[in-house]
């Protein structure tokens, strides 16, 4: 009767205490907690998890593993597939994937899949010694050039790495990670005791790491290629060009985007004192926008000591936001104002940022997106006052990449065109995850990343293209 | 880490610094800069490239010590690293693209201020190279604040220093000096200003005046110098541009400078409250009421 245990509850920080700081919000669960949830999975015979697991962990076959109490064998089932599961148990939306389909969540609770995942991956960081004296294998003699540290570059050069070839990463800023650095906070994702040790496993592999190199100025595709030696090159370069409104007042001071507000405090730790650079708060900050993206800004913006609202043009049900984001926000004391869209911000005389005109939406007919199309409310224009207006509207790819290499192309989002293996226009050039579909999660980049190494290892050994 | 190959003080807090960084010194042309970081604890600082020397893997950084972050820069001497030098950014002079036919015959006025002068000087070294002779226009607030003069002179067609003070050269502003040079008879068809942001808006209002093309580069706040953050933006005929990516060269006559010049002041209290805190804590002040955390 494992399904008569309720899902075991996962310890999480004081709301009131950590609105103040930069620790992580969930503890996770121990083992005694993970090994009794673990007990709950069914073990549904067409496993409805696995489906929807973007890239299709054996999920309960790592659970039963679990339960047994094999930690070392769950790791092992779980990296055949994921080569972030610290990472992925923590910021993958599961209620949209694995657990949003589990049988029991139909009449229950489904199994805290991304708990699971999350205590298994830890474990296996914690047991690193044990776990990963598996011997690499001979080097091949080939090299391979890959282009972003983050998520879909990370699991590229791991794989290739594990396949024998010769690896350089090539990172535009001065620290390796990517969005998993710059971009998701502290406080969800910590830098040290997981970023930091997975790159150590990634770098264990014989994997190059070459930071401050900007492809498309420091070198280029082409020079890495005919001058360095590199025989392919996966672009795994993300999406980071922030999105602004395009509305009156946006370069008014106290105006930012989402980017630069959090890689000022997650990459450049400008929340610590002991650090250089600066950022500007306010006392009252808005964030316009209802993604991760801008729960993150929110929520960094709180614990900087503001009080912090969102601006979302829809109602709470179109927030494109995790669920558990956003009752994270909520307990710490987060404001929502849904269904408000900004028109113009307000600058005082000194140029400064001192409001937000916003009107009052209303939910018309579906649009594209098959969510329901926000209108303006005629006569409901209002202002909010606040000193700080954080744009957290999406990004795109940066072009910086696809305009310096002749015969890669793109379409008109911006996005690098490539096949379901990853190959572009141009000969010898992969590329996956944001740069490719625009911004996405981490768990589809890492998964775009793999299938890429793949097809790099039969490209390199002339079995097609 | 970057090795710093040489360091020598130009003019009272301007410092030029030679930087082991090869790959950087391979791709740098005219007109693009770097972002640079003193240590593990340091803000990411762009700064315009004043030489490179492929051979040598060295390029040349001229800094002013303006703030706490450029202070810590300037406090390393030769022999010491930097723990971030990246570069090129931003997109080389527009000349530099340009057919060899397009440029012949080309009459030049480059506009030089204050510490503005070092990014200027591998311009002109660029076209002197290309058997272009540019006339030069350096201007300071006095003549122990002219740097560059030699180097410039030695690549430069005419070379007009100004100081406001009068110590040297002509006595007055480089706006000035550029209306008198045009009163003599000077033709030019193209104008290339950098220094302060105030310098370059009244180089391009007296340019507009007489129609000459201007080309400004501007150095405005950035983060990661890579198109991410949007700290740089500027408003360039109407429209939001990204300096560290679009730029940083733009046309002088489109750019809304008095909004360039305020966002450049977005950090600014915090950067004092940093440099006094640091002054203090310089002076043995130990903060009992919690200022510096």
């Amino acid at each position: 009767m494992a399904n008569k245990i309720p899902r075991v509850p996962v310890r999480e920080q004081d709301p009131a205490l950590r609105a103040a700081n930069f620790e992580e919000v969930c503890y996770g669960y121990n083992a005694e907690e993970a090994v009794l949830e673990a007990s709950r999975c069914l073990h549904c015979k067409k496993p409805r998890c696995v489906e929807a697991c973007p890239v299709g962990i054996s999920i309960p076959e790592f659970i039963a593993a679990l339960q047994e109490g094999r930690f070392a064998d769950a790791a092992a089932i779980i990296a055949r597939d994921s080569s972030l599961p610290s990472i992925c148990g923590r910021v993958c939306p599961q209620e949209t994937q694995c657990e949003g389909s589990c049988i029991l969540g139909i009449k229950g609770e489904a199994v805290a899949i991304g708990k699971l995942e999350r205590f298994v991956g830890d474990w296996k960081l914690e047991h690193a010694d044990q776990t990963s004296a598996t011997p690499l294998p001979a080097r091949n003699g080939h090299r391979v050039a890959v282009i972003g540290s983050g998520p879909a570059g990370l699991a590229c050069a791991s794989d290739l790495a594990k396949a024998g070839y010769e690896v350089t990463i090539f990172e535009a800023l001065h620290k390796v990670g990517g969005v998993l650095v710059y971009g998701i906070p502290e406080f969800r994702l910590p830098k040290e005791r997981i970023v930091a040790r997975e790159i150590e496993e990634v770098k264990r592999l014989g994997v190059r790491i070459e930071t401050d190199v900007v492809v498309g100025r420091t070198v280029t595709i082409d020079s890495l290629m005919d001058d360095e030696g590199y025989e392919a090159v996966f672009i795994g370069s993300g999406a980071g060009l922030p999105r602004f409104m395009g509305i009156p007042g946006e370069n008014l001071n106290g105006v930012v985007s989402a980017n630069e507000f959090l890689t000022r405090t997650n990459l450049m730790h400008a929340y610590d004192s002991s650090y250089d650079t600066p950022i500007y708060v306010g006392k009252r900050v808005a964030v316009v926008g209802g993604g991760n993206v801008a729960m993150d800004a929110v929520r960094t913006a709180k614990r900087l000591g503001a009080e912090a609202t969102i601006i979302y043009r829809r109602s709470e049900k179109e927030l494109p936001a995790r669920a558990e984001e956003v009752h994270h926000a909520r307990e710490e004391g987060i404001r929502f104002r849904m269904l408000t869209n900004p028109v113009e911000v307000l600058g005082d005389e000194r140029g400064w940022v001192r409001g937000l005109r916003c009107v009052e939406m209303e939910l018309g007919e579906p649009d594209e997106s098959g969510r329901r199309a926000p209108v303006v409310k005629p006569g409901s224009e209002f202002d909010l006052e606040c000193d700080v207006v954080i744009m957290a509207l999406g990004t795109s790819p940066n072009p910086l990449i696809a305009s310096t290499t002749e015969g890669l192309e793109t379409n008109r989002r911006g996005c690098i065109t490539a096949d379901a293996e990853g190959a572009t226009t141009r000969p010898g050039v992969f590329a996956g995850g944001d740069a490719v579909t625009g911004a996405a999660t981490v768990i589809l980049a890492m998964g775009a990343g793999r299938t890429a190494a793949r097809a790099i290892d039969a490209y390199l050994k002339g079995e097609k293209h | 880490m970057y090795p710093i190959l040489e360091k020598e003080a130009l003019a009272e807090n301007i410092w030029l610094m030679k930087i082991l960084a090869p790959r950087v010194a391979r791709a740098a042309q005219p007109g693009q800069f770097v972002i640079a970081r003193a240590d593990e604890h340091g803000e990411r600082i762009p700064l315009t490239i004043s030489d490179y020397d492929a051979a040598q893997g060295s390029v040349t950084i001229v800094i002013q010590t303006i703030g706490a972050s450029t202070r810590k820069i300037c406090a390393l001497d030769a022999g010491d690293a930097l723990a971030d030098f990246v570069g090129p950014l931003g997109h080389p002079s527009a000349f530099v693209a340009a057919r060899p036919e397009e440029l012949r015959g080309k009459r030049f006025i480059f506009i030089a201020g204050g510490v503005g002068t070092a990014p200027v000087y591998p311009q002109v070294k660029w076209l002197h190279e290309h058997g272009i002779e540019a006339d030069v226009i350096i201007g300071a607030k006095t003549r122990d604040m002219l740097i560059y003069t030699e180097p410039m002179r030695a690549v430069a067609g005419n070379l007009y220093i100004t100081t406001d003070d009068g110590s040297e050269g002509f006595h007055g502003l480089v706006t000035q000096r550029l209306e008198q040079l045009i009163a003599e008879g000077k033709h030019y068809d193209e104008c290339v200003a950098i220094g302060p942001m105030v310098m370059m808006k009244f180089v391009a209002l007296t340019t507009r005046k007489y129609a000459l093309k201007t080309t400004v580069s501007l150095n405005t706040l950035m983060v990661d110098g890579t198109g991410m953050c949007g700290a740089c933006r500027v408003t360039v005929g109407g429209k939001t541009r990204f300096t560290c990516v679009e730029g940083p060269e733009f046309d002088g006559h489109e750019v809304d400078f008095d909004e360039a010049m305020r966002r450049q002041g977005m950090y600014r209290t915090q950067e004092q409250r940093a440099a006094a805190i640091e002054a203090e804590r310089e002076a043995g002040h130990v903060c009992r009421i919690g200022l510096d955390k």
